[in-house]
């Protein structure tokens, strides 16, 4: 049987103004609809002819999702705000260099054009036997296709893999978690502001879902606090190329110092589980300690516990491992081990 | 409603994949709708049990009887309340997440379902070596009994019980969670090749795809249907008419009194 790709299947488009006509949509349809924000995961699945939902909800025209403004001592920034103007926001390139550099490490230009932060975090994963269709545990089935003796896996996860080896996609979401940032979503019940680290759910709590969306539910922003404005910030992101890919392992980090030491520090990767993975005990190891290659490494040490490699991505480990060092003694004097 | 929900193999066949959930929102109304309609029945109903002459007859035929009549030795009782943890870890891992409770369950599950396991297979030596193996199973002798609990239930003056150590209740009930344990034990010991434990190395493809669907499907069948035969359980465990038989399994005794009301001493023999 030949797979037809490109034409999509049959579904009504609605291009709500507000997001209260939206979410009225949305709990018409249920798990019918498909939310479209940038476009750019969404089509792919439709073209696929993988999801084929009966409605399909533009977000693109409703004015209240977009734009960055003032929230507290940090920023408030729209579903809808597509990545550029987030990379070309005053506040964010002064105060928040780390959601600059994740922003801008996604994709190309012309899908930072066109795709939104809301979309860059909801995104669904990369997994291809997930994505060609085929009935693993996030479509619904009973078997995970990465995770088999002859499975490609070199992408997938090396934590907290429950049944599905699936990696969360996102390049901002790490640098948000990093930045204590906070979800608003508005749902059946009303608006609920979720932590960034909360936003996200592995296999274990549901196998499939990558958020805490449920069918009828809208992420309409993205709430920065003024905490960790300013601090020393490091965002590494490890691809196959250095344009239009999506993160092998990647690392976001927030630290702020005083006398010397490192008074506090958010660590954060992704690439390696199906939510971005924050190093508490790294965290904890690395806090009242100087940012030298001791410290790092202790960190670092302690990032890799509990690892799980597959078949083709032990190399994920040292990765990691090398990752967290440089986000906590900076990329001078740069010595990488395996 | 739905009853099996099917999958399609990277081959293009449409397989089993597991149970609809909607079974199990159709154990839950049925078992409900069973206890409700069986305790509006004993409203009505006087609960039948040997009438107080009979019982006195029996206590002057049988004067050595103990006050107190070992009825579950401490690792008969143990086995029983591992064995209830791990079926309700079991059930509330496997279902919580269906009616929306989401959580990290696979691991408390396949833990539970370990124990539940050993439990099992210590109850089959403990049974076999150290308790009279048949008294728990039903058969052809126990059609007379069958039938005087057919008889009483219809409103006749029947003579008896008849029940030798376990009422014929709890020998159908010990039949059907055999079966049904059995079932989903079994299966879910063959599923564990499919998660991650450190028991046993990952093997998706130890079955063929339509073989693990056949599998799953077991399993989530048995599943539901210990949902309804749990729910029986618990509801009949707290009867007030049958507190003494709940009563035996946490104390492991009953008194001589109701040994004999209760008992057929030619049948269970103290």
């Amino acid at each position: 049987m030949s797979v037809i790709r490109d034409v999509m299947s049959p579904f009504e488009l609605f291009q709500p103004t507000s997001v209260a006509g939206a979410m009225e949509l949305l709990d018409r349809y249920g798990r019918d609809a498909m939310v479209l924000a940038g476009g750019l995961d969404s089509m792919d699945w439709l073209k696929d002819r993988i999801k084929r939902p009966s409605a399909v909800v533009d977000l693109g025209a409703i004015a209240e999702l977009k734009g960055i403004r003032p929230w507290q001592d940090g920023l408030e920034i729209g579903a809808m705000t597509t990545l550029t103007d987030v990379v070309r926001h005053e506040t964010v390139r002064k105060r928040f260099t780390i959601l600059l550099d994740a922003a801008e490490s996604a994709a190309s230009p012309q899908i930072r054009n066109q795709g939104t932060l809301g979309g860059n975090l909801s995104q669904d994963t990369r997994c291809w036997y997930y994505r060609a269709g085929w009935s693993c545990y996030r479509a619904g089935g009973n078997i995970c296709y990465a995770d088999t003796p002859e499975a490609l896996n070199r992408e997938h996860a090396i934590f907290d893999a429950d049944r599905c080896v699936a990696v969360s996609p996102s390049d901002t979401a790490p640098a948000l978690v990093a930045l204590d940032a906070s979800m608003v979503l508005q749902t059946r019940r009303g608006e609920r502001v979720v932590a960034a680290e909360d936003y996200f759910v592995g296999p274990g709590t549901d196998i499939t879902r990558m958020t805490v969306l449920e069918p009828g539910d809208l992420l309409t922003a993205i709430r920065i606090p003024g905490t960790w404005a300013g601090a020393r910030f490091y965002l590494e992101k490890v691809r196959d190329r250095n344009v239009w890919d999506f993160a092998l392992v990647s690392v976001a980090s927030a630290m702020v110092e005083r006398g010397g030491a490192i008074e506090r520090i958010r660590l954060v990767v992704n690439g390696v589980a199906a939510r971005p993975k924050r190093l508490v005990q790294s965290e904890q190891a690395a806090a009242g300690r100087p940012p030298n290659e001791s410290t790092a490494a202790a960190a670092a040490e302690l990032a890799i516990l509990g690892a799980q490699p597959l078949r083709h991505n032990a190399y994920k480990v040292p990765l990691m491992r090398n990752l967290v060092k440089r986000a906590i003694r900076g990329v001078e004097d740069v010595s990488w081990t395996s | 409603m739905d009853f099996l929900t099917w999958v399609r193999s990277p081959w293009g066949e449409d397989i089993l994949g597991h149970v609809s959930w909607d079974l199990f929102w159709a154990a839950l109304v049925g078992g409900l709708a069973f206890l409700v309609a069986h305790a509006s029945y004993l409203v009505l109903s006087a609960h039948r049990k040997r009438q107080q002459h009979e019982t006195d007859a029996l206590e002057a035929a049988y004067p050595a009887l103990p006050t107190r009549v070992t009825r579950h030795s401490l690792a008969a009782r143990a086995f029983h309340w591992v064995m209830a943890a791990a079926m309700f870890v079991l059930l509330l891992t496997a279902f919580l997440p269906v009616v929306g409770v989401q959580f990290p369950w696979v691991t408390w599950h396949w833990m539970a379902g370990v124990v539940l396991t050993a439990s099992i297979l210590f109850h089959v030596v403990h049974a076999t070596l150290a308790l009279d193996f048949w008294s728990i199973w039903v058969g052809p002798r126990d059609l007379p009994e069958l039938k005087a609990e057919i008889l009483r239930e219809l409103g006749h003056e029947v003579p008896g019980p008849k029940s030798g150590k376990y009422p014929l209740g709890n020998r159908l009930y010990h039949l059907a969670i055999v079966v049904v344990g059995l079932a989903v034990t079994a299966t879910g010991l063959v599923m564990m090749v499919r998660v991650r434990t450190p028991f046993l190395t990952r093997n998706p493809y130890l079955l063929s795809d339509a073989t693990w669907g056949v599998t799953y499907v077991l399993h989530g069948m048995a599943g539901v249907a210990l949902v309804g035969l749990v729910m029986a359980h618990v509801y009949f465990a707290v009867r007030p008419e049958k507190w003494w038989i709940t009563k035996s399994m946490l104390l492991g005794w009953i008194t001589r009194r109701q040994y004999l009301e209760h008992h057929d001493p030619e049948r269970w023999s103290v």
